[in-house]
């Protein structure tokens, strides 16, 4: 009889965290005075999805809850209560509240219950200061720690439930219900089955059978066709009232007149409690959120694919078989001229198929950047809320598609960007209409594709990066020399040092020194970078800058001595044959080379990585220019080979990290080839930035963890 | 109920003492053991993939249908004297669990031997090698027949990161 559920959660957390961005990009979409059915729709039916699942899993707490922000979207829905701003908020927390609930459940631990119960109490508060509309003004009844349908007196219904015959297909089970009824009160029942027809015509999955109960509860009707919701539209169901042991018919009409008198006048927001204590709720609650989320097991997530591309798919690996057939029938054959030219149209055919196969794969693990940008309505709704700011946020480019894994991890930069451009970038409407602006303030999130790369842009029309306030903090913290000559850029690049931070205090929002170098850092272990641009007065610029996929990379093969090593062709600006003429020997061994207007320090991959018998006169070598953070280097290699797509494996699976290497990929004889990590090379090879003394990338910070 | 337990416990531990599978295999003339429930596939030797900046004895990396596995060279990871590879040499691919991570590893002899199915019991301890490095690799001694067999303990073996048991070695 009893199933094991466990094995369901999975796809319950995932449909419920669906459900809570629904609903918390519907209630950002909601104005007060201006809701829209269908909006009101859609969040309803997410919580009642939640409440739903969750009442079946037996979390009792997330239903319990639910039930109560259900109740009140149902009384909005039936226009029997106005929608306030007040009520906007509350339901934004209990999303909040809702997500770590979930998230605590998600990572089998116990919810964190208190948040909950006090943005219960509110919504019935809430509830309860309006069904008790006669006595209003009573303050305690308002905080009365009960529902709405517990005040009943016992009364009995007469239920009659008469499922249509496909029921049991539906996955209903009229028993379930009969005993969720007993459990309202007192339950007789009757089963009719003068429908039942002769055996021989009889369909053993049919329902034959219809039901008539009588309830007596305390509990209100609600009660009961909250247990038949799920069947209302299989069955024919009519809950009438008939007397009960305290038959008071008249009490219930007058109830019925004060909610009807409720409807009339609008919900007073006087009810509802001071904003000063709902700030300081906001803050406990995002905090515990995220403590949740980060003991949440990562590990198992997973995504929902159309079955329209899995279709596709198979029909590819179809293809891809027959073609494997046709190959091993020429096979068998003896070679003459004909199978041979039909050997090579089959491979044409393989390859055609391996790579349609390939690309269909990959578009399986790409989703719209909506997912991410998602979140930013309501993050930026808040923060501005908070610094009374007044800011638009504008999305463009949503649907440009980016892989999972990458979609996760840009998540958290992004946020920390958005959060700096609101907090240091924009000014208060004030200064803004001072400098003859628009008071409200412009922040802009912009993704799009360019060549295999995905570039998300987040543009604040902000008072820009401070240069001369940046310029001393890194004096100060000795980032810089005081008689470096450096230029706007250069400066600008200082905010991505560790440790740095200009706000002038430390706010709850940002500012807290680690920061941007952190987000420098995530964005790197996604073979990504991030730059940024800024004018003073106009705003500032941020530029992030991924491949599409970290499964697949564009690499160029180059030759050291008898080995191969892998370049990521994105952070190649040229190759070039050295001019001996222009190259200068700066102390220590390292070389430059003057390329332009600049100056390009020389690493040789075969030094780095002692290996022995390559070239080693510069004249007969090849110089591959790469670029990486706005840095350029060199190395030198023997020669270029092939410039081919690659997929990346984990060197590290089997053996162990290895600097200067981010991974390997199988070439098409078979043999592994390494791919080089350009950071880790520098790094590797004690390269310094110039003018200053810190290491291009920093030592300390960066060991221990994997790249 | 605990004494049941124990008992239990004293059952399950017996049946697996009692004899398990090893493979064996020829190095310099000795022969060593590892026990077969490792092992994953039997190699020739092919030229691999060098790693930059590694040990001597980790010759490279290779291919292994779609993962790169490590290989070892173990007559460098033993230090003895290194010989050129012939048709004869081969490369076990073993799994071993390294900090709760299963890890796949090939590792280079001179030639496969045999399967013997041993007792634990009857291995020996290692007599006190005093100043030998290699005294950690050893699990125990056996004889069989005539011959004695060095049981390996792959996971000292295979351990790269113990820092101990790094030894350079031009061979």
């Amino acid at each position: 009889m009893s199933i094991d559920l466990s094995q369901f959660f999975d796809v319950f957390f995932e449909e419920s965290f669906e459900g809570l961005d629904a609903m918390e990009s519907e209630l950002l979409n909601l104005e007060p005075g201006k809701e829209d059915q269908e909006t009101i729709n859609t969040i309803f039916r997410a919580a009642h999805s939640i409440k739903g699942g969750s009442g079946t899993f037996g979390f009792t707490a997330v239903s319990d809850f639910t039930h109560v922000l259900e109740t009140l979207l149902d009384q909005i829905r039936n226009g029997q209560r106005q929608l306030t701003a007040e009520h906007v908020n509350l339901l934004l927390k209990a999303v909040d509240c809702l997500r770590a609930m979930l998230t605590a459940l998600q990572a089998q631990q116990e919810p964190e219950q208190q948040d909950a119960n006090e943005l219960k109490q509110r919504f019935e508060a809430i509830l309860n200061g309006d069904s008790c509309a006669d006595n209003r003004g009573d303050e305690s009844s308002k905080f009365e720690n009960k529902s709405e349908d517990q005040m009943h007196l016992p009364i009995t219904f007469q239920v009659d439930f008469k499922p249509l015959p496909y029921l049991f297909k539906t996955g209903n089970e009229p028993l379930y219900m009969i005993a969720e009824l007993s459990e309202l009160g007192e339950l007789e029942t009757r089963a009719l089955h003068d429908e039942l027809p002769k055996f021989k015509q009889l369909t053993p999955d049919d329902c034959y059978l219809y039901w008539r109960f009588f309830l007596t509860t305390t509990r209100g009707e609600a009660a009961i066709r909250e247990i038949f919701e799920w069947v209302e539209d299989d069955a024919e169901i009519s809950i009438v009232h008939c007397g009960g042991l305290f038959d008071e018919p008249e009490t219930h009409i007058k109830q019925a007149e004060s909610l009807q008198s409720v409807q009339a006048e609008p919900a007073l927001p006087v009810e509802i409690n001071a904003p000063s204590p709902a700030v300081t709720e906001v803050k406990t609650e995002s905090a515990t959120g995220k403590d949740a989320r980060k003991n949440a097991d990562p590990s198992t997530t997973s995504i929902r694919v159309g079955i329209d591309k899995v279709d596709s798919l198979i029909n590819m690996v179809g293809e891809l078989v027959i073609t494997q057939a046709m190959l091993s029938q020429i096979g068998e054959q003896d070679i003459t001229e004909s199978s041979i030219a039909a050997l090579q149209e089959g491979l044409a055919q393989l390859a055609h198929n391996t790579r349609d196969l390939q690309e269909n794969v990959m578009r399986i693990r790409m989703l719209p950047i909506s997912f991410v940008f998602s979140r930013f309505p309501r993050l930026v709704r808040d923060i501005s809320q908070k610094l009374n700011k007044q800011v638009e946020l504008k999305l463009i480019g949503e649907q440009t598609e980016l892989d999972k894994t990458v979609m996760e991890k840009l998540s958290d930069p992004m946020v920390h960007l958005v959060r700096n451009s609101l907090d240091h970038g924009l000014e208060t409407p004030e200064q803004r209409i001072a400098q003859g602006k628009d008071p409200v303030g412009t922040v802009t999130l912009n993704a799009f594709h360019q060549g295999g790369n995905i570039v998300i842009e987040i543009m604040d029309d902000g008072k820009g990066l401070d240069t001369d306030k940046i310029r001393n903090k890194a004096i100060q913290k000795g980032l810089i020399q005081e008689l470096d000559d450096l230029s706007v850029d250069e400066i600008n690049e200082l905010i991505f040092m560790p440790g740095f931070s200009t706000a002038d205090n430390v706010s709850e929002i940002s500012g807290r020194g680690v920061g941007m170098d952190v987000v420098r850092k995530n964005i790197q272990a996604l073979n990504g970078s991030v730059e940024v641009s800024s004018q003073a007065g106009v705003g500032s610029t941020f530029t992030i800058r991924l491949p599409l996929t970290l499964a697949i990379l564009d690499g160029q093969l180059v030759q050291v001595a008898e080995h191969t090593y892998i370049i990521p062709l994105i952070s190649i600006v040229e190759s070039l044959q050295i001019d001996i003429t222009k190259v200068s020997n700066v102390g220590k061994g390292l070389q430059v080379l003057r390329l332009r207007d600049e100056y390009i320090p020389i690493l040789r991959l075969y030094d780095i990585f002692n290996h022995k018998g390559a070239r080693e006169e510069l004249d007969k070598t090849l110089l591959v220019v790469v670029e990486t953070d706005n840095y350029k280097v060199g190395i030198l290699v023997d020669d270029l080979l092939a410039q081919q797509q690659v997929v990346i494996k984990s060197l590290e699976a089997n053996y162990q990290r290895v600097d200067g290497i981010s991974g390997a990929t199988i070439l098409g004889d078979g043999t592994v080839s390494l791919i080089i990590d350009i950071s880790g090379l520098i790094k590797l090879s004690g390269l310094r930035r110039p003018g200053s003394s810190e290491l291009l990338v920093d030592l300390k910070t960066d060991e221990g963890v994997p790249a | 109920m605990t004494d049941r337990v124990n008992l239990n416990q004293q059952l399950v531990l017996d049946t697996e003492s009692d004899e398990k599978q090893f493979l064996t295999f020829m190095m310099d003339e000795e022969e060593y053991g590892i026990d077969i429930l490792a092992v994953q596939e039997i190699r020739g030797w092919e030229p691999v993939t060098v790693i930059p900046n590694s040990p001597p004895f980790v010759k490279g990396a290779m291919n292994l249908r779609g993962t790169i596995v490590p290989i070892i060279d173990l007559r460098q990871r033993f230090g003895i004297t290194h010989i050129d590879y012939g048709p004869l040499t081969v490369v076990i691919v073993v799994s071993v669990t390294l900090k709760e991570q299963t890890k796949l590893m090939g590792i280079v002899v001179d030639a496969v031997s045999d399967v013997y199915s041993i007792s634990e019991e009857k291995a020996k301890d290692v007599p006190d090698f005093q100043d030998s490095d290699n005294a950690q690799f050893v699990h125990g001694l056996v004889n069989v027949g005539e011959k004695m067999v060095v049981l390996l303990n792959l996971r000292k073996v295979l351990d790269l990161h113990d820092k101990s048991s790094v030894k350079s070695n031009g061979g």
